[in-house]
């Protein structure tokens, strides 16, 4: 209990990975949608991080700086289809964003 | 005995800002709160002698793509109500439920795992040849340079794309 | 126990009641340069010179009434001013005054990268201000500075990664003895780089030439039009800790910053009994000095000039630089 081991890092990813899948599952507006994605990558990062720190390889941390430019780019693109959205339809609620034309 | 304390303090507040995030009303607080739980995943990092991915995680994450969000907020924000409509059809009770079943299977799984011991594969990673004493941004370089070379190039490529799709997107006239 | 949590908190409270007394005495710095560069005397009253000016202006700004416009946010209104003034001030935490263990708080190996990502979070108070206040003016204001600042951080960040590679090391006191051992300050080595990140350093404070966003004359003061009183202190005191730190960190980078002229050279030696420290503050009131005298004697730049220069100028500017730092060290 007072020695922090890798099982605790990985418990702790485990809970910010699911209430990230929650925040997916149950939000409304896109952007949070968008938000609790960003909180699943980081959740997975935690982990790596936690598991290259005991098994002394650096393949985790590489692996990280992966995530989070792939993250970057993923959110770049992301925003922009939400702002063309945006421009047309007048909504972020994705429970409006069901029809394919307009 | 600080470690941990350290250690469950972060926990809690991350698991908490998180909540936060996914239960507030205004988008624009949930912004707020997630940059600040990225910068204590950040000072998580630093607890696990990572600091070059800390720095990196405050610069990227924190500081470059939660601005991008807030600027898509506050953009969307500006001229319509918080949502009213809600689709009937939605179970979000259950969605919360099987979410929390799913994360009790994980953590059994974890804690079932970790009790019977497993197998440690001992460095057997391309990284692990590198003594990890040195200092750690100067390592993760030479990593990167040499055996992640391909992936390095290919995530540049990536990023150029990204950003000239995102243009592309945004755009207003073409 | 004592030398890992006593003496590191001593030193904070040392160093973050030196800044904020010296952020006080640069607005009155400020005001009398101005003054004196127009023409005339600036705060003469209180005290002899005007010297008290700086503890009046503190004293006037907290007494003044808290008002909030009736429709903020009041959560991000308070928020606002705080997470624009704690980066600020934790940037000096790595920040070194002497060679001595004695005289920086903390030595990161990667204390350059610090710097940039924790000023980077600096926009946030920018950006949530101009939002809180719920008023058209501000709001603009708000998105044009927090455009401009992250468009220099880039030029500022890729001119940075060039010094790096001159000096080889990110932690700061390890750049200033890769300078003592190369006996030339880098500002010598990298003109190029030096002239960039002082002008993308005073783009990112707000200073003139760049301060479109926050002038009067402009937007009706920018993002903290509805700021008053300590809230607005809060603001004025993170933009003039940030001008410290943007002099401090181009005096460590380029100017050597605790060593004396010519540091190895043993003719000069009797400049030994000015102690380090001192060295390292005259080269930031010199910076302040010049930051000063641009804001007194250069007219504003407009948005889209501020933006083209940045982006078109500044950036690939920034690019060469990188390539020719790479190529002359592999080549010498």
């Amino acid at each position: 209990m007072f020695e922090i081991t890798p099982l605790h890092y990985s418990l702790l990813s485990a809970a910010l990975f699911m209430i990230g899948v929650i925040g997916v599952l149950v939000r409304r507006n896109i952007i949070i949608i968008f938000m609790s994605i960003e909180l699943i990558l980081n959740a997975v990062n935690i982990n790596l991080v936690a598991l290259s720190s005991q098994l002394q390889d650096l393949s985790g941390q590489v692996f990280v700086v992966f995530v989070i430019a792939v993250a970057a780019a993923e959110a770049a693109v992301g925003l922009g289809i939400i702002i063309a959205f945006y421009r047309n339809k007048e909504t972020v609620n994705i429970d409006e964003m069901q029809i394919m034309r307009w | 005995m600080v470690e941990a304390f350290m250690f469950y303090l972060l926990a809690t507040l991350i698991l908490g800002l998180a909540v936060m995030v996914i239960t507030a009303r205004s988008a624009v607080h949930s912004v707020v709160f997630l940059v600040v739980n990225f910068l204590l995943v950040a000072v998580l990092y630093v607890m696990l002698s990572a600091e070059f991915v800390a720095v990196i995680q405050v610069l990227v994450y924190a500081g470059g793509i939660v601005v991008l969000y807030l600027f898509v907020v506050m953009l969307v924000n500006l001229k319509r109500e918080p949502e009213q409509y809600t689709d009937p059809r939605r179970l979000g009770v259950l969605g919360t439920v099987l979410g929390g079943a799913v994360l009790a299977q994980l953590v059994g799984i974890a804690v079932y795992s970790s009790i019977r011991g497993s197998t440690v594969v001992d460095g057997a990673g391309l990284g692990s040849d590198t003594p990890f004493a040195v200092g750690n941004t100067e390592q993760l370089g030479w990593v990167l340079y040499t055996s992640y070379l391909i992936p390095f190039e290919l995530a540049s490529m990536l990023l150029l794309v990204a950003m000239i799709g995102a243009i592309v997107l945004a755009k207003q006239n073409l | 126990m004592v030398d890992t949590v006593v003496v590191p908190l001593l030193k904070i409270a040392v160093l973050l009641n030196a800044v904020l007394v010296a952020v006080t005495f640069l607005v009155l710095m400020e005001r009398k340069v101005i003054a004196w560069a127009q023409s005339r005397l600036g705060p003469m009253r209180v005290g002899p010179y005007g010297i008290l000016q700086a503890l009046a202006d503190p004293i006037k700004l907290i007494l003044k009434e808290d008002i909030t416009p009736v429709k903020a946010d009041k959560f991000l209104f308070t928020l606002a001013p705080i997470m624009s003034l704690v980066p600020a001030l934790v940037v000096f935490s790595v920040v070194p005054f002497g060679p001595d263990s004695l005289y920086y708080i903390s030595d990161i190996n990667v204390g350059l990268l610090f710097i940039i990502s924790v000023t980077s979070i600096g926009v946030y108070g920018i950006i949530l201000g101009g939002w809180a206040s719920n008023s058209k003016y501000p709001l603009l204001a708000s998105l044009r500075a927090s455009a401009q600042l992250i468009s220099y951080e880039i030029a500022v960040t890729m001119t940075l990664v060039s010094v790096i590679l001159t000096a080889g090391t990110l932690s700061l006191i390890g750049i200033v003895e890769a300078q003592q051992e190369s006996g030339l300050w880098f500002g010598f080595i990298q003109p190029v780089a030096f002239v960039l990140v002082f002008i993308g350093g005073m783009a990112e404070t707000n200073r003139l030439p760049f301060d479109m966003p926050e002038a009067e004359t402009e937007l009706t003061g920018g993002f903290h039009t509805e700021y008053s009183g300590m809230r607005f202190s809060l603001f004025f005191l993170a933009e003039y800790a940030n001008i410290i730190v943007i002099s401090a960190v181009v005096v460590i980078i380029f100017f050597g910053g605790w060593l004396r002229p010519f540091p190895n050279v043993a003719a000069l030696s009797f400049l030994d009994i000015i102690p380090a420290w001192t060295w390292f503050i005259g080269k930031i009131f010199f910076f302040l000095y010049i930051f000063i005298w641009i804001r007194a004697t250069l007219p504003r730049y407009r948005y889209d000039q501020l933006m083209a220069l940045g982006w078109k100028v500044l950036i690939p500017i920034a690019i060469g630089n990188l390539v020719l730092t790479g190529v002359a060290k592999v080549v010498l």
